[in-house]
């Protein structure tokens, strides 16, 4: 087969048909997303579905700001997600250099206790988890949030993986040459973790900014809401307004898009570190 | 003994006297590592785990005194119908939609291995849906799949299906857990692909190439060369998938809210009901305690058999 001059195995053709259809279903809800924030109401449902809008209704984005405080949202989510972010790279990697390369009393019943929660559904303990919170005179605060979210089995599990595949030799040379453990950790470790850093960024940022059901449970203050309980509580007061629900929602996406986007060559080294090494 | 003998043993004391001191300060500081994790860790999760496991034998609607229980929640478990829906659903999503996550995240991540052109922009596009805020795609979803207006029953019809026959999908009880379980594998299908995508950049190319001298095709390379090899990268995604599934509560909130009736009621939101609309805590606890034996034969089981290979 030729196209434009080039000649074009037939598997090669199978390969990217199978490929761009895959994509555009995968693509599709967001596509229908885009296109019916640009829309009235009644016309979101309008089949056959008109793609780009001949009038697109840009004053969506601007409703929806005055509609529900979706600046203080989204201040309130950003702020939750980078203290929880930054706290849970350092603590988590921290942590994962003395699984990873310190010998020490109880180090396998410890890291043990990190393994066993990791498969724990969080919904087995959220419970007791708000009645001590509660305790603390701590419901109704970001404070609540934070500590429910910045010290996880995952990160730790996800940074040790990363540092055992980097060679012992290289904290011994480092100790040789007269370095202290928290150096290694500091100048050795943490510049070669990037990739491993860059995926734990992009979970912590992506599960504390997409959070539901946390937000939900210790957020009944409308003026500390995250963007998610706000985009809920938006789809229960005007249910009828998809026009504007699909504007926040698209609102709502973004940070994560852009944080992924830039991140996201990172991304297969990091899995891979955190998926093959048992 | 003589005093060199004498000298010898003193400087032997010495010795293992400096060596415990060096093994405590070691753990110390292996310790300072730690703690700032583990401290939040022990609070905030281990603490209240362990709550939640004693709270599974006990009688508490959270104001009122605690009262022990004994295994009065355990035996009520087999007389809920709304417990046996649960469990028996959590087990269909999980055996329906673990194999068919894998099977797609195997062949998208062969597919887009290959050296085609624009290929991270479709990596990055099937990763998409993972990273997509749940609330905001479930909307899209429950919209794009509405029975009466939504597009997908708008083609289906066009294409010649007659109404009445099309599917009611999450307002359906026979279509809602296979909504439920295709929005699942649409959401994070591109995440397991992005594991085998490493997999595979993990496969020694030699191998294509012995196995290519040996006249094996395309699809005897999959099956001899590629498979044995993502062996691990399987294992790893198959105990991910399992554990995920059996925990799966937003998506089921968010599109089906456990109905109709209870055709997708799942563990984890049967807990949910329990503990935060009924108030019924050492039940809630207990239906938790069955999620978490459930999650910890497959974890068991698993490793057991990596050791074993």
């Amino acid at each position: 087969m030729k196209i434009a001059g080039h000649k074009i195995k037939g598997s090669t053709l199978a390969v990217y048909l199978t490929v761009i259809v895959i994509t555009v279903v995968m693509l599709l809800p967001f596509a229908w997303m885009l296109s019916a924030s640009l829309k009235l109401d009644r016309d979101v449902f309008a089949f056959p579905i008109e793609w780009i809008p001949a009038q697109p209704r840009w004053q969506n984005y601007v409703d929806i700001w005055t509609k529900i405080p979706l600046a203080l949202f989204i201040y309130n989510t950003s702020k939750l997600t980078i203290i929880v972010t930054i706290l849970q790279l350092l603590t988590s990697s921290f942590a994962a250099y003395a699984f990873a390369k310190l010998d020490f009393p109880y180090k396998n019943t410890l890291f043990l206790g990190y393994i066993a929660t990791i498969a724990m559904p969080w919904q087995v303990y959220m419970v007791p988890q708000f009645l001590l919170m509660r305790e603390f005179g701590l419901n109704n605060t970001h404070l609540a949030l934070i500590f429910l979210q910045a010290f996880t089995a995952f990160g730790v599990f996800l940074m040790r993986q990363f540092y055992m595949s980097i060679p012992n030799e290289l904290c011994e040379a480092a100790r040789i040459d007269g370095m202290n453990e928290y150096q290694i950790w500091a100048k050795i470790m943490l510049p070669l973790s990037k990739p491993a850093l860059s995926t734990l960024t992009i979970f912590t940022f992506v599960t504390t900014w997409n959070d539901f059901l946390g937000p939900m449970i210790y957020l009944t203050k409308t003026e500390l809401k995250t963007i998610q309980i706000g985009l809920r509580m938006f789809i229960s007061q005007y249910s009828a307004e998809y026009g504007l629900i699909m504007a926040a929602s698209v609102v709502a996406l973004i940070p994560v898009l852009v944080v992924f986007l830039a991140l996201q060559r990172f991304f297969v080294e990091g899995v891979a570190s955190s998926g093959l090494k048992g | 003994m003589s005093d060199s003998q004498r000298q010898v043993a003193g400087r032997r004391k010495v010795r293992v006297v400096s060596k415990r001191r060096r093994r405590i300060e070691d753990a110390l500081i292996a310790y300072s590592f730690i703690a700032p994790n583990f401290l939040g860790f022990a609070i905030f999760t281990l603490g209240p785990i362990l709550f939640a496991f004693a709270l599974a034998f006990m009688h508490w609607d959270g104001s009122n005194p605690i009262t022990f229980a004994g295994l009065d929640n355990f035996w009520r478990l087999f007389e809920d119908p709304a417990f046996i829906d649960a469990f028996w659903n959590t087990i269909i999503y999980t055996a329906v939609s673990v194999p068919l996550t894998l099977a797609c995240a195997l062949g998208l991540a062969v597919l887009l291995n290959q050296k085609i052109f624009g290929r991270n922009f479709f990596r990055t596009a099937m990763f998409f849906p993972y990273v997509a805020s749940l609330v905001a795609v479930a909307v899209v979803w429950n919209m794009v799949f509405n029975p009466e207006m939504g597009p997908v029953n708008m083609l289906l019809y066009t294409i010649g299906i007659p109404p009445e026959n099309l599917p009611g999908w999450a307002a359906d009880r026979h279509w809602a857990m296979i909504t439920v379980i295709l929005f699942g594998i649409w959401k994070s299908m591109g995440y397991y692909m992005v594991i085998y995508l490493a997999g595979l950049q993990g496969i020694n190319s030699e191998l294509y190439e012995a196995a290519g001298l040996d006249g094996a095709n395309a699809w005897q390379k999959f099956i001899h060369v590629t498979l044995p090899q993502l062996a691990p990268t399987t294992f790893f995604v198959t105990v991910m998938l399992t554990i995920q599934s059996f925990k799966v509560f937003d998506q089921v909130y968010m599109i089906t809210q456990g109905g109709p009736g209870t055709s997708t009621l799942v563990l984890v939101y049967h807990i949910y009901n329990e503990a935060f609309i009924s108030w019924d805590l050492g039940y809630s606890s207990m239906i938790a305690l069955v999620l978490f034996l459930l999650v910890l034969v497959v974890t068991v089981v698993q490793f057991r058999r990596q050791r074993e290979d």
